[in-house]
């Protein structure tokens, strides 16, 4: 890291050189850990191990339930985050309040409730088992947990933009003949995309390594319905460290990648605006 | 034409006008969605979750809570979360003091690498330390050689908790200090007080309520967390079990009953989290505006 100007603010070597250390520390050597362990095996045990076809249908599972669960998500969360701008109705700020229940509700507890309610003797199983429907146990449920844990995500990074929308620019749209609907499919949707695109990035990372939330109402049946996650601590439990390692490489590879196609997506995307 | 809208604006400007606002239907159709939907994934789950824990009685409730096994899965969050929420809350404060009040180069990639322990798994976390600690690792014979256990004991819990919850207190202090700037301390400095000073005086009276936000939303994941934990813990009843692990445990073990009389406990602590961050979330933007019309004037 580079010099600081000049600054009568001290501590700036005490802070800086505290930050790097217990960064460090606490996550970039143990990370790197995971690196050099993989070092260990040879690229054609790796190979083998990560195209199992046990592991390529967790990657399916994770990634698939995943990428829908924040889908739904950012249908549902452009939905309520725009009743809670722009409508009063009664018990609102407790309804404000509680889209953050996910981030507060231990993922255990959130796990062992939807199983519970999803079961086939729970309230929603007795419901939908006459309709056919199979939540827990199933690859549907995988999908269920992963819509609950990844809810506020996309409401929180909503909720400020269509705040600080400027009324103008509908009341524009609206004088050009625009109806409702077009102004906001036309003009409002398309100023929420850096926000949507960030929202779901987040709560798709994180749907993809939850654990949890997921492992109890899954059934965690190897092929159908066991997340990446959980293969991991499978084959630890089995103290089998380099097959553990080889898939936790390929999870975070594969997060990263999902964060850095998206930062590039935002930054072309901000690129094009700035020259409109 | 430009007149005769001028003409027709109202001197005071309301938030929603005719042309911008939705009809009576439209309007109770997404009310109705969005709480139907926050209705089955948030409320639903919650009534359960009590319903399921007191359907043996109060009674059964407490008996729970006298179990030897809970009252240590108790102790040993209270302790997992009271060395690892201070140790990210200092970090936080000296992490954004570096970033906010100095300029130098490589600072993106900082911030970047802050953030990292969010996009990596909680199993990830916790594999990562057995790597580490565990028996394939480099400190293993050291470890063991001098009797001492980081993996399947209280020291690899703190640890995997410390990392899940790193980023929590420092990304909520880096923007609010970015926006806050430098020239209180500065002033601070020019009077004559000194860095000590400066920090225990002006920055954090300015920054106290961003902060207690941070140590919320830390706190609720430490006490929480479990795929980082369950992974280095080694599940030995009542020795290295946190609550969700004990729950896990009631769980599996077919005391659903019980497993939701601890999950209540928890559940109490998110919903007293919520209200807190509610109430403080409030102060802290008082706190960012307040800086906001000082930096104005």
């Amino acid at each position: 890291m580079a010099k600081k100007k000049n600054s009568v603010l001290p501590g700036f070597r005490l802070t800086l050189g505290y930050t790097l250390l217990y960064l460090s520390l606490i996550v970039l050597i143990p990370l790197a850990g995971l690196f050099v362990k993989t070092s260990e095996i040879s690229w054609e045990q790796f190979w083998h191990i990560v195209t199992a076809p046990r592991a390529l249908a967790s990657y399916r599972l994770s990634f698939g339930a995943s990428f829908l669960a924040a889908l739904v998500n950012v249908v549902f969360g452009i939905m309520v985050a725009w009743v809670l701008v722009r409508y009063q109705f009664f018990g609102k700020r407790i309804v404000d309040a509680l889209v953050d229940m996910p981030f507060a509700l231990p993922t255990a507890v959130a796990g062992i409730t939807l199983t519970a309610l999803y079961a086939p003797h729970g309230w929603f199983g007795l419901l939908l088992a006459p309709l056919g429907i199979k939540v827990a146990f199933t690859q549907l449920g995988v999908f269920i947990a992963l819509t609950f844990i990844g809810l506020p995500f996309i409401v929180r990074t909503v909720q400020p933009v269509l705040e600080d929308l400027d009324p103008e620019i509908e009341e524009a749209s609206a004088s050009l003949g625009a109806n409702r609907w077009q102004t906001f499919w036309r003009v409002i949707l398309p100023m929420l995309r850096p926000a949507l695109l960030t929202g779901f990035s987040l709560a798709f990372a994180r749907a993809l390594g939850e654990y949890g939330s997921v492992v109890f109402i899954a059934g965690n049946m190897p092929m159908k319905t066991e997340i990446t996650p959980l293969l991991i601590v499978t084959k630890l439990e089995q103290f089998d460290y380099a097959g553990a390692t080889a898939l936790a490489v390929i999870m975070l590879v594969g997060s990263f990648a999902i964060l850095l196609a998206v930062n590039l997506l935002q930054w072309r995307s901000s690129r094009h605006l700035a020259r409109v | 034409m430009g007149d005769t809208t001028t003409f027709f604006r109202s001197p005071r400007r309301e938030p929603h006008r005719r042309s911008t606002a939705e009809s009576p239907w439209v309007r109770r159709l997404l009310i109705t969605g969005a709480l139907l939907f926050l209705g089955i994934f948030l409320v639903m789950p919650l009534v359960l979750l009590f319903a399921e824990a007191l359907s043996k009685g109060l009674g059964f409730y407490f008996h729970t809570f006298r179990d030897p096994l809970t009252l240590s899965a108790v102790k040993l969050t209270f302790i997992t979360a009271g060395i690892s929420v201070p140790l990210n809350c200092i970090f936080g404060v000296a992490a954004a003091w570096a970033i906010t009040k100095f300029d130098f180069r490589g600072k993106n990639l900082l911030i970047t690498l802050i953030d990292l322990p969010f996009s990596v798994s909680p199993v990830i976390a916790g594999l990562i330390y057995v790597l580490v600690f565990g028996a394939p690792g480099p400190f293993w014979t050291w470890l063991s050689e001098h009797n001492l256990k980081i993996i399947f004991a209280v020291p690899g819990i703190v640890l995997a908790t410390t990392f899940v919850t790193f980023p929590f207190v420092a990304r909520e202090l880096i923007p609010l200090m970015q926006a806050q700037g430098r020239t209180d301390e500065e002033a601070a400095r020019v009077l004559g007080a000194s860095g000590w000073q400066t920090l225990w005086r002006v920055t954090l009276p300015n920054i106290k309520w961003g902060l207690l936000y941070g140590v919320i939303l830390c706190n609720a994941r430490a006490m929480g967390e479990f795929g980082a934990v369950s992974v280095v813990s080694g599940h030995i009843r009542g020795i290295t079990n946190t609550i969700p692990l004990h729950i896990e445990i009631l769980y599996n073990d077919y005391n659903t009953t019980g497993a939701f009389a601890v999950a209540s406990l928890l559940a109490f602590l998110g919903l007293v989290t919520l209200v807190l961050k509610a109430w403080v979330e409030r102060k802290k933007n008082a706190e960012l505006r307040a800086t906001e019309i000082r930096m104005t004037v």
